[in-house]
């Protein structure tokens, strides 16, 4: 079946020291998020901000860990479709239920 | 093929070819594709009896053949039974027997899994049906609203086996659909690219999608409705906060990318029997595939028209009434373009297409009696009346069926060797088409009159005694129907013409080999080079744009070539093995299920243990080369 | 259970050129997108609904799960490093790698188990109100994951001592991770909406 192939689409993935940065960092932003949560003062802009760190925590697990920077686009799809689903559907019907009491 | 390895002691893996135990154990998308087949054929007789008692109730006013309680329990399993072990698995059978063959592959991309697919799906169907002697049927409708569904409401323990059987079966068709969209998407043959796959290879790829990620929103919907059921958590317990809205959204989030989970597969067979009948290519193909696509997105957009009555508001009642006018669009460029098909064919009327088009006019008719219903005030009035009953009759019976069934009389000479008996076939068709229209076409009118839906007497003044009578009859028809169906298909498999590889002179890659086909399908995997490629192999174009048949000799790669060599050519094939643990690992399943229901640990211990067992045995056997 | 297929990886290239196993299980995680999802949605739905029971505020002990959350985070590095040994042919460090991935997450199981109890004694629990019924089945199901993936760490350090890992086959160990990196960022979410931010609120 070699004929059709088209060309792997894989690249090399990182190596232990890459990954052991991502990691640092991962443990940063974690320290970042709990520090947030006990400061006082920033009540107002907590949620998006926790938000805002959670999401890039996703990202770089995703993207290196998971190899979704370094593999074929198609997985980073596949999964790309089901986050985005999921975040649409259930924010409409959320929405409706919150509204309906 | 492969001989099992004689040192690996008990984690040799079976090699019978025949009898019990190659049943058993096959991992041959074919032969899974049959019992896939034979399983839901079974349970569509059950399903059947089931509407039949349904109809000798309501024949009269006032009918004393059910309990109110038997006519709950009848009118649940009939639509369970027939959604999730019927049509979706009649379509499984199709898909596990063609797509790989259409697609140009030996196998699908998971063969064990496959196996275990087919596994859960009929331990849960028996599961689902071993409520009959365990104390009574789920009766709470196939939707199951909470909280009626709830212990308080519906004591005893039909409900429970109806949140745990469903659950089963979700899990069958996510490893099925795992497994066909990587098939699909990964083990095409050379020069098969997306857009030269056969429409019926793309309703596949998109019905796997919407089940992907659809039935997992309803395991959350039933494991919340477990919890209540059997510990007493509070999800839908209005009292203590629940919201019973919850499991309406829920179930309709799964539901209505479900219902084109029944239907796109209908379409899909459809789309390849109409080009084979009227000698020509499907008209708009792309257009075709742009809209199936279309719906599998869209009808994630709809389900809260399911959901008019409960009162959302009238932003999300006319958010969702245009969205749901709006599917009607690609649903309506489909019927044009087989339509369109169809105009200025060589047409040939034999059985599968009469199937086709029935399909096609049965499917407008339901598609237009659905339009009515995406406007909120007229959904008012026939919300829960006999009108949505004819309507999803109409497009579930009329589409889906009768697309099955003309894929059944289309790929019955691939699958036996023989032809259906074309005569018994039309007369099966015309039985079949007029019981269904006398059955479920009145039931729009009583609807219109006001009958509502899942109640098992009526009045006699009402004046819905006639057509009633009228449905019942039809409904008889429709059981005769069957009877000479399965008459033919008896007679057909024991003595009918031998058919040859090509007896349709068909277009894609599953009639250019034999019939039935090799256990390795192709001897060499083909070369594809355009969209109907076997056609393109028999046939080139006159100028006029005519078909002319290709000299003898000029193509090899006709279906009869195939024969000669089939055995040389066949000898050096790696097959996957056949294997003990798909039928272990899903066996678990309906014992965790009983022991949850009854409490009773130990039986929750074995299922668990055989589960854990059959995955341990699948991880370690040796892979039989 | 992906960890080994008769998909003829070795035998056939593929149309896409990727490997059957990684295609399917992304599948896979896409759909466990759908599933996580509804079990939030419902959590973000009932996080009020207290019943008279206790809610966030009472219960969370922010500290603790901060904790674990960190361990949890931790087992991705570690999981990772298990691939990045055997991709070097290093069959020895992948054994320690994967033992040193399921020792944290048990480590984080245990202290769900801790966490459960504890939250028990304080009058939370499946029954007591939505909140209580929405939490323990997401962070229950999320710990089943958690388990299921042990035993897939527990169950491919077994093949590899059988000598079935070799380098040639590390899709194996690449298969079993993403299952367990999925895992880690649904944690992340949770740990986010479900703990951090109706913990805060007023």
């Amino acid at each position: 079946m070699s004929e059709a192939v088209t060309p792997p689409v894989e690249h090399a993935h990182p190596g232990p020291a890459e990954y052991i940065k991502v990691a640092v960092f991962l443990a940063v932003v974690t320290g970042i998020e709990v520090g947030i949560y006990y400061l006082k003062g920033a009540r107002s802009v907590l949620a998006p901000a926790l938000i805002l760190l959670s999401i890039v925590k996703f990202s770089m697990v995703g993207l290196y860990f998971m190899h979704l920077k370094f593999d074929t686009h198609l997985f980073r799809r596949v999964f790309i479709l089901g986050i985005v689903l999921a975040l649409i559907v259930y924010a409409v019907a959320l929405v409706t239920l919150l509204n309906y009491h | 093929m492969a001989t099992a390895l004689a040192e690996g002691g008990i984690m040799r893996r079976p090699s019978a070819k025949s009898g019990i135990g190659s049943w058993l154990t096959t991992a041959d998308h074919k032969r899974v594709g049959i019992l896939y087949g034979y399983t839901a054929f079974f349970f569509f007789l059950i399903g059947g009896l089931e509407a039949l008692l349904i109809r000798a109730q309501l024949a009269r006013p006032n009918g004393h053949v059910l309990t109110a309680n038997e006519y709950n329990q009848l009118f649940t399993m009939h639509g369970l039974t027939m959604i999730f072990l019927v049509v979706m698995p009649l379509s499984a059978a199709l898909f596990n027997y063609f797509v790989p063959i259409m697609i140009g592959a030996r196998d699908v991309a998971f063969p064990r899994l496959n196996a275990f697919s087919f596994w859960v799906f009929l331990s849960g169907g028996l599961f689902l049906y071993s409520s009959f002697i365990f104390g009574g049927a789920p009766n709470g409708g196939w939707f199951g609203y909470a909280p009626l569904t709830t212990l308080q409401y519906s004591p005893g323990h039909g409900l429970t086996f109806y949140a745990l059987g469903l659950q089963m079966l979700g899990i069958a068709s996510i490893a099925s659909a795992a497994n066909f969209v990587t098939t699909i998407l990964n083990l095409r043959a050379p020069g098969m690219t997306l857009m030269r796959m056969p429409v019926f290879v793309w309703m596949t790829l998109v019905t796997s999608l919407l089940l992907l990620f659809a039935m997992p929103v309803i395991a959350v919907a039933l494991f919340q409705l477990t919890f209540d059921r059997l510990w007493h958590s509070t999800f839908y317990n209005a009292v203590a906060g629940g919201d019973p809205l919850l499991w309406q959204h829920l179930f309709w989030l799964f539901g209505h990318p479900e219902v084109y989970i029944l239907i796109l597969p209908a379409m899909g067979i459809v789309s390849e029997v109409l080009p084979v009948f009227s000698r020509k290519p499907l008209f708009g193909y792309s257009a075709v595939v742009f809209s199936g696509i279309f719906i599998g997105f869209m009808g994630w957009g709809v389900w809260a028209h399911h959901m008019f009555t409960v009162g959302l508001g009238p932003y999300a009642n006319s958010a969702f009434a245009v969205s749901t006018m709006f599917i009607a669009v690609p649903t309506g460029v489909k019927i044009f373009n087989w339509t369109a098909t169809l105009w200025r064919g060589a047409i040939r009327f034999r059985t599968p297409l009469l199937f086709a088009v029935g399909m096609v006019a049965m499917f407008v008719i339901g598609g237009l009696s659905g339009v009515t219903h995406s406007l909120v005030p007229s959904d008012y009035e026939q919300h829960d009346t006999y009108y949505i009953v004819a309507h999803f009759h109409y497009v579930l019976f009329g589409g889906a069926l009768f697309g099955l069934f003309a894929g059944f009389y289309y790929w019955f000479p691939k699958v036996t060797g023989r032809l259906m008996n074309e005569k018994i076939g039309k007369l099966h068709f015309w039985l079949m088409l007029i019981g269904f229209n006398v059955t479920f076409f009145p039931m729009h009118l009583l609807g219109l009159m006001g009958q509502p839906r899942r109640t098992y007497i009526y009045n006699a003044n009402m004046g819905w005694g006639g057509y009633n009578l009228t449905e019942t009859i039809g409904s008889f028809l429709i059981a005769f129907s069957m009877l000479v169906f399965i008459f033919n298909w008896v007679k057909s498999k024991r003595s009918g013409t031998i058919a040859g590889p090509d007896p349709w002179d068909a277009r894609t890659l599953e009639w250019s080999i034999p019939s039935p086909p090799p256990e390795h399908n192709f001897d060499e995997i083909p070369i594809v080079k355009a969209r109907d490629d076997f056609w393109h192999k028999k046939y080139a174009e006159d100028p006029a744009g005519r078909p002319v048949p290709v000299p003898v000799g000029a193509a090899e790669a006709t279906a009869e070539g195939v024969h000669d060599d089939s055995e040389g050519g066949a000898h050096k094939i790696h097959m996957p093995s056949p294997s003990y643990w798909p039928l272990v690992a899903a066996l678990g399943l309906p014992f965790l299920g009983w022991g949850l229901v009854f409490g009773m640990l130990p039986i929750i211990g074995l299922g668990i243990l055989l589960m854990l067992g059959g995955f341990y045995g699948w991880v370690f056997e040796p892979l039989a080369s | 259970m992906a960890v080994e297929t008769e998909a003829h990886a070795e035998e056939h290239a593929t149309s896409l050129g990727i490997d059957n196993r990684k295609l399917a299980i992304w599948a896979f995680l896409g759909s466990e997108c759908m599933f996580f999802g509804a079990l939030i949605a419902t959590y973000l739905l009932f996080h009020t609904h207290l019943n008279n029971g206790p809610g966030p505020r009472d219960v969370y002990n922010i500290p603790f799960t901060s904790v674990s959350s960190f361990v949890l985070l931790m087992s991705s590095l570690t999981m990772v490093l298990a691939l990045a040994a055997i991709q070097k042919g290093d069959e020895r460090g992948l054994r320690v790698w994967l033992l040193a991935t399921a020792f944290l997450g048990m480590t984080f199981i245990s202290g769900q188990v801790y966490e459960f109890t504890e939250f028990f004694k304080e009058g939370l629990t499946l029954k007591t109100s939505p909140f209580g019924s929405a939490f323990f089945m997401l962070t229950g199901f999320h710990g089943a994951h958690v388990t299921i993936g042990i035993l897939m760490l527990l169950s491919l350090f077994q093949l590899s001592r059988m000598g079935k890992v070799p380098p040639s086959d590390s899709l194996k160990v690449e298969l079993v991770g993403l299952y367990w990196h999925f895992v880690d960022v649904v944690w992340i979410v949770i740990f986010t909406v479900v703990y951090l931010i109706p913990a805060a609120k007023k």
